[in-house]
């Protein structure tokens, strides 16, 4: 019952997702229904709450009889109020769980399967699309079962109604008065009453935990230590894999308006900062549009569809977000997350014999290697950026996978700073080398987790690194060098330590920041 | 109303699982991680423990998939079940060693204390996973009253429908929840998980 104040005062569109019982979120059809009674059927009618989008509902195909998805409940009395309608049987109340036979009734006696609502009668159970509606004659008369409360004028049906509420504290001074009055001389009730305050103290708020973020690659290192894979994820794909499971599982953990929290995208372009504005469920599908390069690459549905589609990362974007008709909703996760599970376990079938296959995104080409290292990269950024927008923390990747996604940068910088050269945009080339022989090269000395050394060699994309021709050194942080490589930080004002060659060093950042794209 | 077939997902999980695919143990931790890590911490109340049952469980799913019966319900209520069993077992150590460390090295706990401990450790993970698995319109109504302290006037126009309908639901769900506080019949799966038959 702790620190619940915080969303309470928030809007009604607050209320869904931003707090809520914690417990996993499943999917109705989880249920085991024989050993679970089923309630009776809130009525699907048109101002049902959003159901449209049950958290992963759309991986689960529908279970049988999935009690939310029957059909339109049979107007019981609990439906009606106590002047327009009775039940069509004269008898005893029949919808609740006082029905239970007085033998069975008491809740420790009660097995599961007697318990609760279950003991409705099969016409109750079953969906009733064609049940005849309240005002049926033979309904026409309020039938009630046990004395009113002295008083209060409320009949039997009205306080039995209550009781949910009752338990909760949920209704007005007076109905409280009123139940608890009724308890007192209706014992099916008084049953009913204690168990379902007893349930309430089942209900809890203490947060719903997060998960550590280490323990998946735990949990599958202990797996794979007692049981080898026979297919195995293979390293290339492992950061990729892990990015995924990382975004996913902030994903499942936010609201739906947050869904909808506006993100800005940043990146460097131009000599400049540029960003884009768009939403959570935007990132979501700007992640899942450029990674279909990999997917038409290993042979899998393009998410933009058949037949010819762009290359170019941003214009993949904006296909994709002009094709949806409407804002992007959570409904995107579950596509972006099918669609990288699908690649993983493609890229495992696929094992080395792909792992040189080019990724063409229009203006450059990666190994699908290096794509994939690529996308993770992608996947921790934008996770990073949809974290800040929802204002949750989001950790750097493994040690491990943070140097791959550093060397892919530093590989690739020789050739950036060569682009930037043609364009006039870098210091010209002062020593060409022979392919492959050591040239004029800027050391890159990274920090941190995942950290290490790398030489750029400067002049040459064939010439190779080398610490003996190193002309200039400069000092990161990994997670900051990543920043810069993704144009979350402006290359002036990157680097911690420098020395040396001041034109070798910025043209360098330059590049590293160059790398970043939309 | 038994089920007679498992959903499609669950069968191909097996089937994948069985291949010693390691692509589709990180999609079942994707899927269950959090159901088994909660259901484990709401019974042991140990972050550490937590963890070590979590990966108890899906080393046993990941070293023997076989195990399941989809005759028997889905995959989720099975993994629920090995949760619960691994979890009643270490409570059962965790009470047990630390009644001897505090009356000595022979003591043991009163046999009906610890009965006790177990069983309500195990109405809270019940209820949890039905709170979690029940249809939404009830779970949104109890979030409304219970954690947001709405009454149920309130909380009938937090959700659009009617007074009647918001009375009904939260008696519905209470109804369900108290399902969880059933005890077992000796030697059978609680409630709330499927049963074998």
């Amino acid at each position: 019952m702790s620190g619940d104040g915080r969303a309470s005062e928030g809007g009604e569109e607050e209320v869904r997702g931003a707090r809520r019982i914690p417990g996993p979120r499943g999917a109705v059809d989880d249920l085991d229904l024989e050993s679970v009674p089923r309630p009776l059927l809130p009525p699907p009618g048109p101002a049902a709450p959003d159901e449209a989008v049950p958290e992963q509902s759309a991986a689960e195909p529908p279970g049988p009889a999935a009690p939310e998805r029957a059909g339109p409940e049979p107007s019981g009395p609990e439906d009606s109020g106590p002047e327009d309608a009775g039940p069509r049987d004269p008898g005893p109340e029949d919808a609740g769980p006082e029905q239970a036979d007085p033998e069975d009734a008491g809740p420790a006696q009660a097995g599961p399967a007697q318990a609760g609502p279950a003991q409705a009668g099969p016409e109750q159970l079953a969906p009733h699309p064609f049940a005849p509606h309240p005002a049926t004659p033979d309904q026409a008369t309020p039938e009630p079962l046990m004395t009113s409360a002295p008083g209060t004028g409320l009949s039997h049906r009205v306080l039995q109604a209550l009781l949910g509420a009752w338990a909760l504290s949920a209704c007005s001074a007076e109905e409280t008065a009123a139940v608890e009055d009724h308890l007192t001389e209706c014992a099916p009730c008084a049953d009913e009453a204690l168990r379902l305050r007893d349930a309430v103290g089942l209900l809890h708020t203490d947060g719903s935990l997060d998960l550590d973020p280490t323990l998946r690659s735990r949990v599958m290192d202990g797996c794979l230590g007692r049981r080898p894979a026979r297919i195995p994820v293979p390293e290339h794909a492992a950061p990729y894999d892990a990015e995924t499971a990382r975004l996913d599982a902030l994903l499942r953990d936010i609201g739906d308006s947050e869904w909808h929290a506006p993100v800005r995208l940043r990146w460097f372009e131009e000599e400049r900062e540029v960003s884009r504005r768009t939403t959570v469920a935007g990132v979501i599908g700007h992640l899942t549009a450029v990674d279909g390069l990999l997917s038409a690459a290993l042979g899998l549905d393009d998410p933009l569809g058949r037949g010819e589609t762009p290359q170019d990362p941003i214009e993949r974007t904006e296909r994709y977000w002009s094709a949806a008709q409407r804002p992007p909703t959570r409904t995107v996760r579950e596509p972006w997350r099918a669609q990288s599970h699908e690649l993983i376990r493609t890229a495992s079938f696929a094992g080395r014999n792909v792992a040189e296959a080019s990724v063409s995104y229009g203006a450059f080409a990666l190994p699908l290697q290096d794509a994939l290292l690529d996308r993770a990269f992608e996947c921790w950024v934008h996770g990073g950026d949809i974290a800040d927008a929802v204002d949750y923390p989001y950790q750097a990747p493994a040690a491990a996978h943070l140097h791959r996604m550093i060397d892919l940068a530093a590989r690739l910088l020789p050739a950036a700073v060569a682009g930037r050269r043609r364009a006039g945009l870098a210091g010209p080339a002062k020593e060409l080398v022979t392919a492959g022989a050591p040239g004029r090269s800027v050391h890159l000395e990274i920090e941190g987790h995942g950290g290490g050394d790398w030489f750029i060699a400067l002049d040459s994309p064939a010439a190779l690194g080398s610490p003996e021709r190193a002309v200039a050194q400069v000092a990161l942080d990994g997670v900051e060098f990543c920043r810069l490589a993704a144009g979350h930080i402006s290359p002036v004002e990157a680097a911690a330590g420098q020395e040396g060659d001041r034109e070798a060093i910025r043209d360098v950042l330059f590049a590293t920041a160059s790398l970043s794209r939309l | 109303m038994a089920k007679e077939t498992a959903p499609r997902w669950d069968r191909r999980m097996q089937q994948r699982l069985a291949c010693g695919e390691a692509a589709a143990l990180g999609e079942l931790y994707d899927r269950f991680a959090a159901l088994v890590h909660s259901q484990a911490h709401r019974m042991l109340d140990d972050e550490d423990a937590a963890d070590l049952v979590t990966r108890e469980v899906f080393a046993q799913v990941w070293e023997n998939p076989e195990a399941y019966d989809p005759k028997q319900g889905s995959m989720r209520s099975w993994v629920a079940r090995l949760t619960h069993r691994q979890s009643v077992q270490r409570l059962r150590r965790a009470v047990a060693s630390s009644y001897a460390a505090e009356h000595g090295e022979d003591a043991a706990p009163d046999p009906e204390e610890l009965e006790r401990r177990v069983r309500s450790a195990t109405a809270a993970a019940r209820a949890d996973y039905i709170v979690s698995s029940m249809p939404a319109p009830l779970r949104q109504a109890l979030e409304l009253a219970y954690v947001h302290r709405r009454d149920y006037r309130q909380t009938a126009a937090d959700l659009g429908v009617t007074e009647d309908e918001a009375r009904r639901r939260l008696r519905l769900g209470l109804q369900l929840l108290s399902t969880a506080n059933a005890r077992p019949l000796e030697g059978a799966s609680p409630p709330g998980y499927g049963r074998a038959r």
